[in-house]
């Protein structure tokens, strides 16, 4: 359903929906993870969600604080003994 | 009749290092109501509190990127810059020099506010502020060099210091009166007590304090290793993994062609399993062992050798006979019973 100006609301996405696209972040140390973020919403519609591997801990600090500066959604986090996987929904404004 | 007068908002783009510095300049505009954005590049050496957090592993308190930190807690938005490659030149032939280890303070300073600049130009900013303190840093901030920094990069007199600007000559924001130089500040020297007083008065009190520079190349023993990469290759080219290499992990170099990254806890043997696929790699089977990559040419009586090196550094040192399992990117895997090498024998200049 569509709200009156043309945006879903949050709660009417499929958390669960396919990403838009996969991310390769392993190894990288931070900030790269986030600079390859930056540059790979340039190119998503708003409402994608981009799903990104990353290895760096300080993932776990560094990619929510820049999701919240530009009003990206974090809609799940993945945590294994090696790797961290991140489900972002690009910003609807 | 009433008198409408519009005022453009001004923008400043501010260079965030994620010291306390740019956050009090980016502050201190903020206070003026100009719209500020920050930059903050990466060159691949900047402080990371994220190697020790690999270091300390998984369970240590979380470290943060301090440019993203400082950017959140001013309510602006940062955007990161990726300048490694093009950092390259200003490390290896810096037209100024280094300063006390392999740190190009001057150049990195006039590239980076000449790439501001560039970005201030793109996004149709005002101007550009640093976190600059007259006589601050010994080289790269002595008054004699804050005109080179502001001519050399092209951003003029469009570039301005809040921290400074009563002890420089008045800037293009302050004679237009974007910004009210009366309400800029005149610090200068080595003392840091005004800025901590400023932070003080705003309420600021956690930030970032690295000693001595905002990269690691003021850090006299990272720039050891680099020379030994330079040395080792016979050029002083570098790649970003490279770089990042040389943050992790024990270096041995038993030989000039090749060496021996040792991981020093459970953190960064995980970070090296990564570089696995691109480097022959080692670790114990038999006994708990970190994960060792051989960075360099080698054959399989030299394999066989570092075998017996990183055997010295899992739990079966004294043991008679470790066995040693091989990745080679190339070669696929194989393993080795080896006697790790006696503790005198694992030499210190080897050490990087
Ligand atoms: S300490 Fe490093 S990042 Fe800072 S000005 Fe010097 S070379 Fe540049």
């Amino acid at each position: 359903m569509l709200k009156k100006n043309g945006m879903y609301k949050m709660s009417q996405i499929n958390p669960m929906a396919e990403p838009a696209k996969i991310l390769d972040a392993r190894r990288l140390l931070c900030p790269m993870p986030v600079i390859r973020i930056q540059k790979q919403m340039k190119e998503l519609q708003a409402g994608d969600i981009l799903k990104v591997f990353c290895t760096d801990p300080g993932t776990l600090q560094d990619i929510p604080t820049w999701c919240r500066m530009y009003g990206h959604d974090i809609l799940n986090t993945e945590e294994s003994a090696t790797e961290i996987i991140f489900f972002i929904q690009k910003s609807l404004a | 009749m009433i008198q409408t007068t519009e005022h453009k908002q001004r923008k400043a783009v501010s260079l965030i290092s994620g010291g306390l510095d740019s956050m009090l300049a980016t502050k201190a505009m903020l206070d003026q109501s100009i719209h500020v954005e920050g930059l903050n590049f990466y060159t691949g050496f900047c402080h990371s509190g994220h190697t020790s957090a690999i270091r300390n592993n998984r369970k240590a308190k979380p470290k943060r990127n301090d440019a993203l930190w400082v950017a959140e807690q001013l309510g602006i938005k940062l955007h990161i810059i990726d300048i490694v490659d093009d950092y390259k030149d200003i490390v290896i032939n810096p037209q100024y020099g280094y300063g006390k280890n392999l740190n190009p303070c001057l150049d990195c300073k006039v590239f980076m506010v000449k790439q501001a600049k560039d970005w201030m130009l793109e996004n149709d900013f005002d101007f550009i502020i640093t976190g600059e303190v007259i006589g601050q840093r010994p080289k790269s901030q002595r008054k004699i060099f804050m005109p080179i920094v502001a001519k050399k990069s092209g951003a003029d007199d469009r570039l301005l210091r809040p921290l400074c600007a009563k002890n420089l000559e008045p800037t293009l924001p302050e004679r237009e009166g974007w910004v009210d130089r009366d309400k800029l500040f005149d610090f200068s020297g080595r003392s840091r007590k005004p800025q901590f007083a400023m932070a003080k008065e705003h309420g600021i009190e956690d930030f970032a304090q690295p000693a001595g520079g905002c990269c690691v190349l003021t850090d006299a023993n990272y720039t050891k290793k680099l020379y030994d990469l330079w040395e080792a290759r016979g050029n002083r080219n570098y790649e970003l993994d490279d770089i990042i290499l040389l943050k992790i992990g024990r270096h041995i170099r038993p030989q000039e062609h090749y060496k021996l990254i040792i991981g020093r806890e459970e953190g960064e043997n995980n970070f090296l399993e990564g570089y696995r696929y691109a480097y022959t790699n080692m670790r114990s089977i038999s006994h708990n062992s970190p994960l060792a990559l051989i960075d360099g040419e080698v054959t399989a009586e030299e394999i066989a050798y570092c075998a017996r090196i990183v055997a010295r550094f899992t739990d079966g040192k004294h043991a008679d006979n470790v066995t040693m399992q091989i990745t080679s990117p190339s070669t696929g895997e194989w393993q080795l019973n080896v006697k790790p090498l006696a503790e005198t024998d694992v030499k210190k200049e080897w050490y990087v």
